[in-house]
């Protein structure tokens, strides 16, 4: 086989029209129908794939629509890496762009959501800090605490109601009593062994944003745009999710 | 032309094909982990596709380290991609000896068959051309592949459905001299047998029969789907969707004369069934194993 023939027959297993040379039949019969075989096997197991990765998209527009769409993705965006995990990742953007799925604007950021539900599922293992980690820190360094983000955390803010379409299709909420223009910041993140999807209060995304970037503890609740108080309610939900898997004071030998 | 396969004097390729237990074991699905974890030694080995285990960490991970405890492993790559006409993925096979570092499995396994090329991964196993360049390219692949990961690899015979004219070798030569050549083991895949023989109107005992056995670690038993070519022929689907075939059965039977009992392996991929039906069918191997028969004449 010459370094060209395996190439054309790439291009063939995902080029339905292309024609295959030196194939052969041991009677005879059509060699296009048993390379179908091929062609049928790979767009098939990555669209497969992509069903497994986002089951409420596919929830959401059907099954018929949602292997169009996936279709249309595979074709235009095989697999790059060999970790079919992580296949999909580009798909969110994809679908932002793919215009039959236009009038659904809420579900490309609901395609965000269950990519990171994923990537959480695969992500480092790492303690999660809890309360009591923070009960050792002297009231007054509280607020010069650095803390860092545990490795499965991700953060999808969206300007739709990204938490509650997920949870109707996981039976929480009536999908009817969901209305899609609400603003939602989803945190996914997975402390222990399961994957945990949470829709934050106004100013919870800030503050991790504000963690993530190095700011302390104090400048990080300031930003929240909450009054100080009321931010501090905020950040001790974020503690019990599991957002944090270390924390130090500046000067502190790490 | 070619000889059949002989130990080399190679270190490497002296050591065992494979420390699997000459018994039936299941590959591993998710959804059986509670039943398998809360009471160890349900089947003889666990089989689960290496490029599953390749996160940073997480659920699946731990899964596996929990399961070795009360499980002989073998670890199944489909992605290296051997049969394929670019280099190696390096970064991959990085991966794959850290994995068989952290979980040291009694088995390692892959494939002849490419599944990428250029930039892109397929997906799929898909066929190569039997002549001399690509044996010269299996071979090298697979040495690079020994070497890096230090360790014997079994090979697998695929299963196909279409052939090249470029091909001049017959397919259990061509396995035979890769054997040979490179030391390394081959893992017999039954079900693929009845398949690619079925395809290509060969008899796949006369296959059988010419299989290098001396160098086989493995056995895997799977389900095929049936369709037909456009002349009616038969034309089988390596589904693994299924109950293994009757003919598969026979076909087992068969090479069991020459093989004695050997580590052999229910592959279910597809419309996984539940613990009890996978363990079902690992039990009427384990009757072949041990030579009883009853349970496999019955299947």
């Amino acid at each position: 086989m010459t370094a060209s023939h395996q190439s054309l027959l790439a291009a063939a297993l995902l080029g339905p029209d292309l024609t295959i040379p030196g194939l052969k039949t041991w009677n005879g019969s059509d060699p296009v129908q048993r390379f179908n075989v091929y062609r049928n096997n790979v767009v098939h197991s990555l669209v497969e794939a992509l069903r497994a990765k986002f089951p409420v998209v596919e929830h959401l527009v059907g099954r018929t629509f949602f292997g169009a769409m996936a279709q249309h993705f595979v074709r235009s965006a095989p697999p790059k890496s060999v970790i079919m995990a992580r296949y999909g990742d580009e798909f969110p953007d994809f679908v932002a762009s793919y215009a039959p799925a236009g009038p659904l604007a809420y579900l490309a950021d609901v395609a965000r959501l269950e990519a990171a539900r994923v990537r959480a599922y695969h992500a480092a293992d790492a303690r999660a800090l809890g309360p009591a980690d923070f009960e050792t820190i002297p009231p007054h360094a509280l607020a010069d605490l650095v803390l860092t983000l545990h490795p499965t955390v991700r953060l999808i803010r969206s300007a739709h109601a990204i938490y509650a379409l997920w949870a109707a299709h996981q039976g929480e909420l009536e999908i009817g009593d969901v209305d899609p223009a609400v603003p939602q910041d989803v945190l996914v993140v997975r402390p222990a062994g399961e994957v945990l999807v949470a829709s934050l209060p106004q100013g919870a995304a800030e503050i991790l944003e504000c963690l993530a970037s190095g700011a302390q503890l104090g400048a990080a609740l300031m930003a929240s745009g909450t009054p100080g108080l009321e931010a501090i309610p905020v950040f001790r939900m974020l503690v019990m999710l599991g957002a944090f898997c270390a924390l130090s004071l500046p000067g502190e030998i790490e | 032309m070619l000889k059949t396969p002989e130990a080399s004097s190679s270190g490497l390729a002296r050591s065992a094909l494979s420390s699997l237990p000459r018994r039936a074991g299941i590959g591993f699905k998710p959804q059986h982990f509670e039943e398998l974890s809360e009471r160890g030694s349900r089947t003889g080995f666990l089989e689960v596709h290496a490029e599953n285990y390749m996160g940073a960490g997480g659920p699946a991970l731990a899964q596996l380290e929990r399961l070795r405890r009360d499980y002989p492993l073998s670890l199944h790559g489909v992605a290296l991609s051997i049969g394929g006409e670019g280099p190696l993925n390096l970064e991959h096979l990085t991966r794959l000896r850290i994995l068989l570092e952290r979980f040291q499995p009694s088995a390692f396994s892959e494939h002849l068959a490419w599944s990428s090329h250029g930039p892109y991964y397929f997906n799929d196993l898909l066929p190569v051309a039997y002549d001399g360049p690509t044996l010269d390219r299996v071979c090298e692949h697979v040495d690079l592949a020994q070497n890096t990961l230090g360790r014997r690899l079994l090979l697998e015979n695929p299963s196909t459905y279409l052939q090249f004219s470029e091909s001049s070798i017959d397919e259990v030569a061509f396995i035979s001299e890769v054997a040979r050549r490179t030391g390394c083991g081959l893992l017999l895949d039954v079900n693929n047998v009845a398949v690619s023989c079925a395809n290509h109107g060969r008899d796949p005992f006369a296959y059988l029969d010419a299989f290098p056995v001396a160098c086989v670690g493995e056995i895997h038993l799977a389900g095929y789907a049936e369709e037909h070519d456009t002349l009616g022929a038969p034309l089988r689907i390596d589904a693994h969707g299924s109950p293994v075939e009757p003919d598969v059965w026979a076909l087992f039977r068969h090479i069991l004369n020459r093989t004695g009992p050997i580590a052999t392996l229910i592959e279910w991929d597809n419309d996984v069934p539940d613990l009890a039906t996978l363990l079902a069918e690992a039990k009427k191997a384990d009757a072949c194993l041990a030579g009883s028969g009853n349970g496999c004449r019955a299947a």
